[in-house]
């Protein structure tokens, strides 16, 4: 079959299309983003009529994609790890509804936080929901667990979890296709209340659901993602989760490996091969490129058996992505490291791109508050919270998407009057909404700063939401139309947008301004299409 | 044969694009790939590296083990002493001498440069006037390719049909300027080393 170079975001898409897929709902987050915007350009899905449109977030696509397993295809939902937080009310209780065409959530966690506010195990939520997890090593395997994960969601009838991290979501390899499998006719549930979760029903399904995990612990014996694999010395076993096979295999190119390994690739893990790997060695090492889950099962609280190594005893670091040189240090392997960073180089950190509409807003915000005093601006999760950084130093939160606005009611609520949120337009669409109807119901003294650059910017100028629709939300919400004030944020307007910006902060209500310029890198890109077109009419 | 390489920049400056004809060569000769890239934010004018590993068997990790990288490609001189770390100790530096001033607290240029000089073995060249030479400073990049292009155990047709590929939605124009810009490169190591 064909060999393709791929992402293994991409090889998870190209491994959906495959497998017959019918729809993939996502809002954009590094590191899954690649995933929809493979399938959006393939013109492959094109063909084959696959629904590939952006959420406005992560619970909206979570529950599009379980509607579609209702009606019997097969769907796809990808979102990054805290994405998940967003979906998981859908997510928890999709396990009790079950599947029906088959459903698979991408789960794209970032151990050592590259692009993220934390580095969350989303193998936690699954393990929580008695989801059944995929975890693939490297992008063929990624391809693989799709088709895999849709039978097994199709079979037991539940959705199943791929997680997969950063370093594997972006990272290229070849790929073997498969045969490409027709999508699922429409088909109802044969119990029309399968998805009805009254409690009368819920507590039947959700019995079920808990008998199914002797019956998923099998087939992860029986899959090949989980493997034990004899060794010559006893003294340790290894258990590698997920990439941590890649860096233990790493270390033993040249040799074979001597110690015993239990690879897991799949959950539940199946009882008889952990006991199996437990039995026949004298001390136990866990390697997981996430939070130690595996670790913290096998060893219990008291650990009270053999000795179990890993993140928890400070074998391998507590936090951060594990490398190969962590795991040589871990099994005490020798290697000899590069030299040092010269002392006089200095950090490179992202920063606004050059002609940022946010750099302009917050030039004119920075005035605009002088007289109040720093500390009161809320913000939210975009390209603008590098406006934290020198030289702009313009915002004093990031937490989750959607929570300046409501951070900013708690805090003009505690007295901090006037608070300000800046917010982008597609973060404002995602979870931003609610928050402005509490503090219109509340009458917040509060001033958000809606930054309509209209797209998706952080992720790369994805479709957002919001795009044309800002000040009719704001409206309908119920913000005063006097108090929704549109300004575009170019330095020739700067001594009028400060105006625009006093006027706001002083009214005791809430109020909207809403800087509304094009991201600077989708212009461009826009900019580069229009002139091709332009030079293929002149031809 | 088993090449790691490391690719530095800063966001923006087009390594991916190096990677992805370096990528597309390895592909041809029947080469097993692995490549690992840097998206999202740190995007955003800061520094980017990318982990590009060739081998005629399987490769493990996607990330390249400290001090086992065969070359350093950067397009950009501080960034080339970023990943020192990662570089063997008889490991190659290429880069271009050309700084993107994008902080302001960016060294002293030659005190880079001397840095460099004192590794075992760099070629460090003027890509930016080299890129002009040619037509377009934009070629820079392809400068680089082209300097590395020796040293990556590939063909050189296969690297060159990697840039017709890569550019071949760019038109002729473009496929020749980036080849020029890869031979100027490939003529200077060949000419000083």
């Amino acid at each position: 079959m064909q060999k393709l170079l791929l992402l293994g975001d991409e090889a998870i898409a190209q491994g959906a299309i495959d497998s017959g897929l019918s729809g993939v709902y996502a809002y954009p987050g590094t590191p899954s983003t690649e995933i929809m915007e493979y399938i959006q350009v393939s013109k492959e899905s094109k063909s084959l009529n696959i629904r590939a449109m952006w959420s406005a977030n992560e619970k909206t696509a979570m529950e599009s994609a379980l509607g579609m397993s209702y009606a019997g295809k097969r769907a796809l939902v990808c979102m990054k790890h805290v994405g998940l937080n967003v979906a998981a009310d859908a997510f928890v209780n999709s396990a009790i509804t079950g599947a029906n065409g088959g459903l698979v959530v991408v789960a794209a966690d970032d151990p050592s936080m590259h692009s993220s506010q934390n580095e969350q195990d989303s193998r936690f939520y699954a393990k929580f929901s008695f989801i059944p997890i995929l975890e693939p090593t490297n992008q063929q395997e990624a391809y693989d667990m799709i088709r895999y994960g849709f039978d097994l969601s199709e079979k037991m009838r539940i959705p199943v979890m791929l997680r997969i991290t950063t370093r594997l979501a972006h990272s290229r390899s070849g790929v073997i296709r498969k045969e490409v499998r027709h999508q699922n006719e429409l088909k109802l549930p044969g119990n029309l209340r399968q998805f009805v979760l009254l409690p009368a029903i819920a507590r039947k399904q959700y019995r079920e659901l808990l008998a199914k995990q002797s019956e998923l612990q099998k087939l992860s014996g029986e899959s090949g993602f989980n493997y034990y694999q004899p060794g010559t010395d006893t003294k340790l076993g290894i258990v590698a989760c997920g990439l941590a096979f890649n860096y233990l295999m790493e270390n033993f190119t040249e040799s074979p490996l001597p110690y015993p390994l239990l690879k897991i690739g799949q959950y539940p893990v199946p009882d008889d091969l952990v006991k199996k790997i437990y039995d026949d060695c004298d001390e136990i090492l866990v390697m997981e490129d996430g939070y130690p889950i595996f670790e913290e099962q096998l060893k219990g609280i008291l650990n009270l058996g053999k000795p179990i190594h890993g993140r928890l005893d400070g074998t391998l670091p507590r936090d951060g992505e594990l490398t190969p040189n962590i795991v040589a240090q871990a099994l005490g392997i020798e290697f000899q490291v590069g030299k040092e960073i010269p002392g006089f180089l200095k950090n490179r950190p992202p920063r606004l791109c050059d002609g940022c509409s946010h750099n302009d807003a917050f030039l004119a915000l920075n005035e605009a508050i002088l007289s109040y005093g720093k500390g009161r601006v809320f913000s939210d999760i975009g390209c603008y919270t590098l406006s934290a950084l020198e030289p702009l130093e313009s915002i004093n939160s990031c937490v989750d998407m959607g929570a300046s606005i409501t951070m900013a009611i708690g805090a003009a609520d505690a007295g901090l009057v006037p608070a300000v949120a800046a917010i982008g337009d597609s973060t404002f669409t995602h979870s931003g909404i609610t928050g402005l109807l509490d503090a219109v119901n509340n009458n917040s003294p509060i001033t958000i700063l809606i930054l309509d650059n209209s797209t998706t910017g952080m992720t790369g100028g994805q479709t957002s939401s919001a795009y044309g629709k800002v000040e009719d939300i704001c409206r309908g919400v119920g913000v005063k139309e006097e108090h929704i004030r549109i300004i575009k944020p170019l330095r020739k307007n700067h001594e009028e947008n400060i105006l625009i910006m006093q006027e706001e902060l002083a009214y005791q209500g809430v109020s909207v301004i809403i800087p509304r310029r094009e991201c600077i890198q989708t212009l461009n890109r826009r900019m580069r299409q229009q002139a091709k077109i332009k030079s293929l009419e002149i031809i | 044969m088993k090449k790691n390489i490391i690719l530095a920049g800063v966001g923006g400056q087009g390594i991916l694009s190096i990677a992805a004809c370096i990528g597309l060569a390895a592909i041809e000769e029947g080469l097993f790939l692995k490549q690992a890239e840097v998206h999202g934010m740190s995007q955003r004018g800061g520094a980017v590296q990318s982990h590009l590993r060739l081998s005629s068997t399987e490769i493990a990790s996607d990330l390249i083990p400290e001090g086992k990288a065969d070359i350093i490609i950067s397009i950009e001189p501080m960034e080339s002493l970023r990943y020192l770390p990662m570089l063997s100790p008889d490991g190659l530096i290429i880069t271009s001498i050309n700084p993107f001033v994008n902080i302001n607290n960016y060294p002293d240029l030659e005190l880079i440069l001397q840095e460099i000089w004192k590794q075992p073995k760099y070629f460090t060249l003027d890509a930016d006037a080299m890129a002009k030479e040619c037509g377009s400073v934009k070629a820079a990049n392809m400068i680089i390719l082209g300097a590395a292009s020796p040293y990556l155990g590939l063909k050189p047709q296969s690297i060159e049909n990697a840039i017709r590929t890569l550019f071949k939605n760019k038109g002729e124009e473009m496929i020749e300027l980036n080849l020029k810009a890869k031979n100027a490169g490939l003529k200077y190591v060949t000419e000083n080393s």
